[in-house]
């Protein structure tokens, strides 16, 4: 049997692509500055943050679960992170401290969500404000200075004078959540829990496991992503990440992965990430108000969820 | 007495199946009418036909000298036909009055007039000789309390025919003669009700007439003092075994799998003894507990008491992965909810179980995956363009080879087949027949639950027969005939026969 090759299945698998492109030719042609050298450079290094979680937040949406509370995990990290070095720690150990923290938090998701049964959604938005409260309490709601410099490598370094070290951060976070999603039996029960989560348990698979894992995953790149924040901003502010959550989950929606759970590649996930990376850039080079981004990014998160409505409905027909 | 409702030649095709062929049934005003057959012989579809879910692909309906192709929902309440399903549709955190007046609640001046609805909610119940708190909340009444309001809130919507889909399976026997006395009420009133059971004795206590139906057909209708239980009995299942079956390979001496006392909370007492090679079939009516029998071997369901031997070895199943560590396989009655993952690829699906097996390092070996995913494809003929095909694109049967594959990976010796081929066409069900047969051939058993008699019959070396929970009656090949087995199922006692 051959397959026919079909216009409406190539549109609805490449159509983040293509809408990337359209965008990027779009702020090409309407900002003199949006190509140069120095603002490509930029993208990147603002898109790491987003995209480091994103591997995360993918894991989890697959599980057709959500965590809301990675922007604060990123800046409870910020400034766990900023605090102990302050203090005058090992940055290594300081690193360390921090990324074992977050994962623990990320855990204890897990074990609202699995334990006392209680909705993801409602879960991570409890935790989101609670854990953005300790951020301001930890540092008394002023911004921690005055740090050891070798991290800041971290955030600003370069490698051959050319690659941002946050770039490379995150290539290196999506390439190991892919061999994790695509080529280990966890990627594949994760898959499974969010396809259908009864036959994965009837397949003799520990559900909760699963989500133990993917949340706690979720929390320690949320803690990756805090240090990187702050070696980039070298301050160690408790409104870090704020509203990141948005971005990031808008970013793994546009690249496909299904609110529902179950399917999405983590390889497009990374379009996604640069979708909204060069649109947040681009808005940025032709000034417009910021007021309006949150209306544009709004409607960015509301389309793509309703694209993804749309295939899976019509998927369920076939079914 | 007039005829109220009039069904002519009504026929409806699903894909691939007739649910209803040319039905023919008259409805008399104030009578309760029995419709009795096996499962799938079609009273589900010709309920749903007649509150409006269904629409019939062919003939007509008349009601009041009126004659419709089809009912919508809503037509279907203003004509005042009304059913109160197994499964009650109420809202649990509402009171009774408010659930009677949903969707109709009574206001003054805007405001909801609770006192006026209490009020006439307890008129209601008291003309059907209950009596009901209004202000109860529905959750904290019993199961026959909440029959009773689904029946008032029927009555309450003026309802002129009611249909009844198995009252009596929640109820106790005290409970059941309550509701009988409902039903009379009812009946003097004037309403006609369409009593739907699997029960026979309750038909010959409560029911004017019967109406037998069979394969979508409608059979015949007599006068309930003018027929015996035998006739209808015959009547149900009066078919030839159309169907073949290929012979077995026939079972060895040696027990595998041992079940001894188990009890959960929905099943009583139950033991057997499986043989190796050999096909157990599972026979009873719909939550008989069968199903539940097979979830407490697989681990779903936890025993409060009794246990299980495997290869004579005492085994504590705790979940499903300790079933399938100890060589059980389950593949479920329904396997797009409960057996495969629709959303993956027909190889995913096939090794999901094994993956621990086959890595290298920490990667799942997927040239091993392949190796076993083409072995099982070609054994069992799954046809599909290829193994990376999303399993959602296939046809049912091939669907359902998939589950049996995935156990086949797991190499388990037990596999409990629940109801093997519901929703499988014609061809594809003589495949899944020999693969039964060729599975124990190669040392297998099997636990067999189906609800189709001639699978049941045909297949199985023996059969179980359960009815409310436990074990009714065993019988051995050559003992069985359809209906020595309905009569256990319907909860005749073993040995019982001729009542």
């Amino acid at each position: 049997m051959k397959r026919k090759f079909n216009v409406g299945d190539f549109l609805s698998k490449y159509a983040i692509v293509l809408v990337l492109i359209a965008l990027f030719v779009f702020f090409w042609i309407a900002s003199d500055t949006f190509l140069s050298r120095m603002n490509v450079f930029n993208i990147f290094k603002q898109v790491a943050v987003v995209g480091i979680v994103s591997v995360g937040m993918t894991m989890v949406l697959l599980t057709a679960g959500i965590d809301l509370s990675v922007g604060s995990i990123i800046g409870v990290a910020c400034v766990l992170t900023s605090v102990l070095l302050v203090s005058g720690m090992n940055a290594g150990l300081a690193i360390l401290i921090t990324l074992v923290v977050c994962a623990a938090l990320g855990m204890l998701n897990a074990f609202f969500i699995n334990q006392l049964k209680i909705p993801p959604l409602i879960t991570t938005l409890g935790m989101m404000t609670t854990l953005r409260g300790v951020a301001y309490l930890i540092t008394g709601g002023m911004p921690i200075f005055g740090f050891d410099s070798a991290i800041l490598v971290l955030g600003k370094g370069m490698v051959f004078d050319v690659i941002p070290v946050p770039m490379i951060i995150m290539i290196v976070i999506f390439i190991l959540g892919w061999l994790f999603l695509d080529k280990t039996r966890f990627g594949r029960h994760i898959y499974g829990v969010g396809g259908n989560e009864e036959a994965t348990r009837l397949s003799g698979i520990n559900v909760k496991k699963v989500k133990y894992i993917v949340y706690s995953i979720s929390g320690f790149l949320s803690g990756l992503a805090g240090i990187v924040l702050l070696a980039r901003i070298n301050s160690g502010t408790p409104k870090a990440g704020d509203g990141y959550e948005m971005d990031v989950i808008t970013a793994v929606v546009l690249g496909g992965v299904s609110i529902s759970g179950g399917e999405g590649k983590i390889g497009f996930v990374i379009i996604g990430v640069m979708f909204m990376g060069v649109l947040t850039n681009g808005m940025i080079m032709l000034n417009v108000q910021e007021y309006v981004q949150w209306v544009i990014k709004g409607f960015a998160l509301l389309a793509a969820v309703s694209f993804d409505r749309v295939v899976q409905n019509r998927k369920a027909k076939v079914a | 007495m007039s005829t109220i409702l009039k069904m002519k030649n009504i026929t409806k095709i699903f894909p691939g199946v007739r649910a209803l062929d040319n039905v023919c049934l008259d409805f008399e005003e104030g009578e309760v009418h029995a419709i009795v057959g096996e499962n799938g012989a079609g009273k589900s579809t010709l309920i749903k036909i007649l509150t409006g879910a269904h629409v019939p692909t062919d003939g007509k309906m008349e009601i009041y000298g009126k004659e419709y192709s089809h009912f919508t929902p809503h037509e279907a309440m203003e004509l005042g036909i009304s059913a109160i399903y197994q499964e009650f549709i109420l809202v649990p955190y509402l009171t009774v009055a408010e659930n009677i007046f949903f969707g109709r609640e009574q206001t003054k001046g805007g405001f909801l007039s609770k006192a006026e609805m209490n009020k006439k909610t307890r008129e209601l119940c008291l003309e059907m000789g209950v009596e009901v708190d209004p202000k109860a909340k529905v959750m904290d009444l019993g199961v026959a309390y909440q029959q009773i309001v689904e029946i008032v809130k029927a009555v309450s919507q003026n309802a002129k025919i009611l249909v009844m889909d198995e009252p009596s399976a929640p109820l106790t026997t005290n409970e059941i003669d309550a509701m009988f006395n409902v039903v009379r009420k009812l009946k003097s009133k004037g309403v006609t009700i369409l009593y739907i059971s699997h029960r026979l004795e309750e038909i010959f206590e409560i029911c004017d007439r019967v109406s037998i139906m069979r394969d979508g057909q409608y059979i015949t209708t007599a006068k309930t003092n003018e027929i015996a239980k035998k006739e209808i009995i015959a009547h149900m299942v009066g078919r030839e075994l159309g169907e073949t079956f290929p012979g077995g390979a026939g079972s060895t001496d040696e027990i595998i799998l041992e079940a001894d006392g188990l009890c959960t909370r929905k099943i009583n007492d139950v033991s057997f003894k499986l043989k190796k090679g050999e096909i157990l079939g599972f026979g009873g009516l719909v939550g008989a507990g069968r199903t539940e029998t097979a979830n407490a071997l697989f681990g779903i369901d936890s025993l409060d008491k009794g246990h299980i031997k495997v290869n004579g070895k005492l085994l504590k199943v705790r979940s499903p992965k300790h079933a399938i560590q100890n060589g059980i396989g389950l593949i479920p009655e329904d396997r797009k909810k409960h057996g495969l993952i629709l959303s993956m690829q027909v190889k995913e699906n096939i090794t999901f179980s094994i993956l621990g097996k086959i890595k290298r390092w920490i990667f799942v070996d997927t040239k091993e995956e392949m190796r076993i995913s083409e072995k099982l494809q070609s054994d069992l003929s799954i046809k599909t363009p290829t193994l990376k095909q999303k399993t959602r694109n296939l046809s049912g049967g091939n669907q359902q080879k998939v589950v049996i594959a995935k156990w086949l990976a797991t190499k388990c010796d037990v596999l409990i087949f629940d109801e093997p081929t519901r929703g499988i066409d014609v061809g594809a069900k003589q495949e899944i027949y020999h693969l039964m047969h060729e599975l124990t051939k190669d040392g297998k058993s099997i636990i067999m639950i189906s609800s189709e008699m001639p699978e049941l019959i045909g297949m199985s070396d023996r059969i179980i027969i359960m009815y409310e929970g436990h074990i009714n009656g065993e019988l051995c090949a050559g003992e069985y005939s359809q209906e020595r087995i309905l009569e256990l199922a319907s909860g005749q006692e073993f040995g019982g026969l001729g009542a």
